[in-house]
């Protein structure tokens, strides 16, 4: 696919639509997707024609994560990549912008959210979710510790007893179990999603945005002042993580479509 | 009161407050000589003016000011940079009698930072950003800031700040005590207004001694500036406001200060 299209923006009525297009991988984030969604976003905070932004993604899948056969963190030829740095350098800008940019955000969640990509979904203001679809902390699968600002977000979300339990076991969080909890706001009918988010996105751009910028403000002060600081420390986590024999072997048994035989290490 | 017109500030008075707006808004407020001598002239306006007691400080909502006027210096050489003395113009600033309040929001980078810190006190909008990237082009803080911010943060975090010219947000600022205060973006003029006329409420003369003793602690030995300290606490015997802001608290009434 064109690197051109992985990405689509559009702005109407006020509501910045960003879709992450890369469904046949179900989105799931490469190096280049993820700068792209760093522009896109603070595009939207610039402009003074978004006042409520919706980020989905196409196809099935909302964001599978990281992409896992994508250069920035397959071992060619033996070299362990410095997941830190690419933490740092590509996913907490998303997850900072997201939470600190002012305006409200609403992820429609179509299908899957895996990884990071269930923190995309996590950091938003809103989630409206499709029938059927659910949220994995599918990070410990392949040796790694959950990032993106999950550890933050998730026990905030639903409590730190059933999102360590999640991240664990990396068992799939069905989006009705997730609504019980408190974690998204609407499940809808997965034709009437977009429809339904886009609604909510204007009715919100038609709105006393100032107070709602304020309030995002005073929530962000109430709930996540020390996101910045637990996003560094998951990055420290994930370099260590990143230079384990277990990550390694996840990694491989995941591309050769086997179990991993984990150690520890 | 003269007014002079400037022509990269702006200066304005509310009640007994002083503002002087740094207003080169399409270069972030770059600190050119022309707006360093506008500047210093007109805080020694308002340090004249006996109506005015504490001064701010300020710039735009975007940057305070981003740094010196690299272009006015990139073809400078050790002489000539020595022989135009601009650090000069500086150092009256810092001889300013009255209060200075920085009220900073936006960028206060390099020479911004340093002026911030020739400042009394800082008022930060939560957008505030300060440091010394100076080392990016190859050059070292020229005012100040290698001693008023090692004095402020310690010997450290300075270190860590100038060698790596490496920003930092308001509220780490805060946590390292360079800031006083850190408020939402829309509030840090009103913030700093808040504080001077608190501080205009006092006795002038007691707080030009105060400010004067205060800065004292940055120059000398521990002893020079206890022995300052007290040479200023005595001087004060000597004046209406002491007499008057005594009285009033032996009478348990608010006492009215008048400069005498």
């Amino acid at each position: 696919m064109a690197e051109e299209t992985i990405l689509l923006t559009e702005i109407k009525n006020g509501v910045g639509i960003i879709t992450l297009n890369r469904p046949d991988k179900l989105n799931s984030f490469t190096d280049e997707l993820t700068f792209r969604l760093q522009d896109a976003l603070k595009e939207m905070e610039k402009s003074k024609d978004v006042k409520a932004i919706v980020i989905t993604g196409a196809g099935r899948g909302f964001c599978a994560g990281q992409d896992l056969q994508s250069r920035s963190i397959s071992h060619e030829e033996g070299v362990r990549p410095s997941l830190g740095d690419s933490i740092r350098r590509r996913y907490n800008p998303i997850i900072t912008k997201i939470r600190r940019m002012e305006k409200p955000i609403i992820a429609a969640v179509n299908g899957v959210a895996a990884g990071a990509g269930a923190s995309l979904a996590f950091a938003c203001d809103y989630r409206i979710v499709a029938e059927g679809v659910s949220f994995i902390q599918s990070f410990t699968k392949v040796g790694l510790v959950p990032d993106s600002g999950a550890t933050f977000l998730l026990p905030r979300l639903i409590g730190a007893t059933r999102a360590f339990d999640l991240m664990l076991s990396a068992d799939k969080l069905e989006a009705k179990e997730a609504l019980e909890l408190g974690a998204i706001n609407k499940i809808v009918a997965a034709d009437a999603l977009m429809k339904e988010a886009i609604e909510l996105a204007e009715k919100l751009a038609k709105g006393p945005t100032k107070a709602f910028a304020l309030t995002k403000r005073a929530v962000n002060r109430s709930m996540f002042s020390d996101l910045e600081e637990l996003l560094e420390y998951e990055a420290q986590l994930q370099e260590i993580a990143g230079r384990s024999d277990d990550f390694a072997e996840g990694v491989k048994a995941f591309v050769e479509k086997r179990t991993p035989a984990y150690t520890g290490k | 009161m003269m007014t002079l017109t400037y022509k990269n500030i702006l200066t304005s008075t509310e009640d007994q407050i002083g503002i002087v707006t740094l207003n080169r808004p399409t270069v972030l407020n770059a600190l050119s000589h022309d707006l360093m001598d506008e500047l210093v002239k007109a805080l020694e306006e308002f340090d004249r003016d006996d109506n005015i007691r504490v001064i701010i400080l300020t710039g735009s909502e975007r940057a305070f000011a981003a740094g010196a006027d690299i272009k006015e210096m990139s073809d400078e050489t050790t002489i000539s940079i020595m022989n135009k003395d601009r650090f000069a113009t500086w150092d009256r600033v810092r001889c300013t009698k009255k209060p200075i309040i920085a009220a900073v929001s936006g960028f206060a980078l390099g020479g911004g930072c340093e002026l911030v810190m020739t400042c009394d006190m800082i008022v930060a909008s939560e957008t505030a950003q300060f440091g010394q990237p100076e080392i990016n082009i190859g050059v070292i803080p020229g005012a100040g800031g290698t001693q008023r911010l090692t004095r402020v943060v310690g010997k450290h975090k300075a270190m860590e700040i100038i060698l790596t010219g490496r920003s930092i947000t308001a509220h780490e600022a805060h946590a390292m005590g360079l800031v006083n205060r850190v408020v939402p973006v829309e509030l840090y003029l009103d913030e700093a207004k808040a504080l001077a006329k608190e501080i205009a409420k006092k006795s002038p003369v007691a707080v030009k001694l105060a400010k004067e003793a205060i800065l004292k602690a940055f120059d000398g030995s521990l002893m020079e500036g206890l022995e300052f300290e007290r040479k200023n606490f005595y001087m004060l015997f000597s004046s209406e406001d002491q007499k008057e802001g005594m009285r009033a608290f032996l009478e348990k009434r608010q006492a009215t200060f008048t400069g005498r």
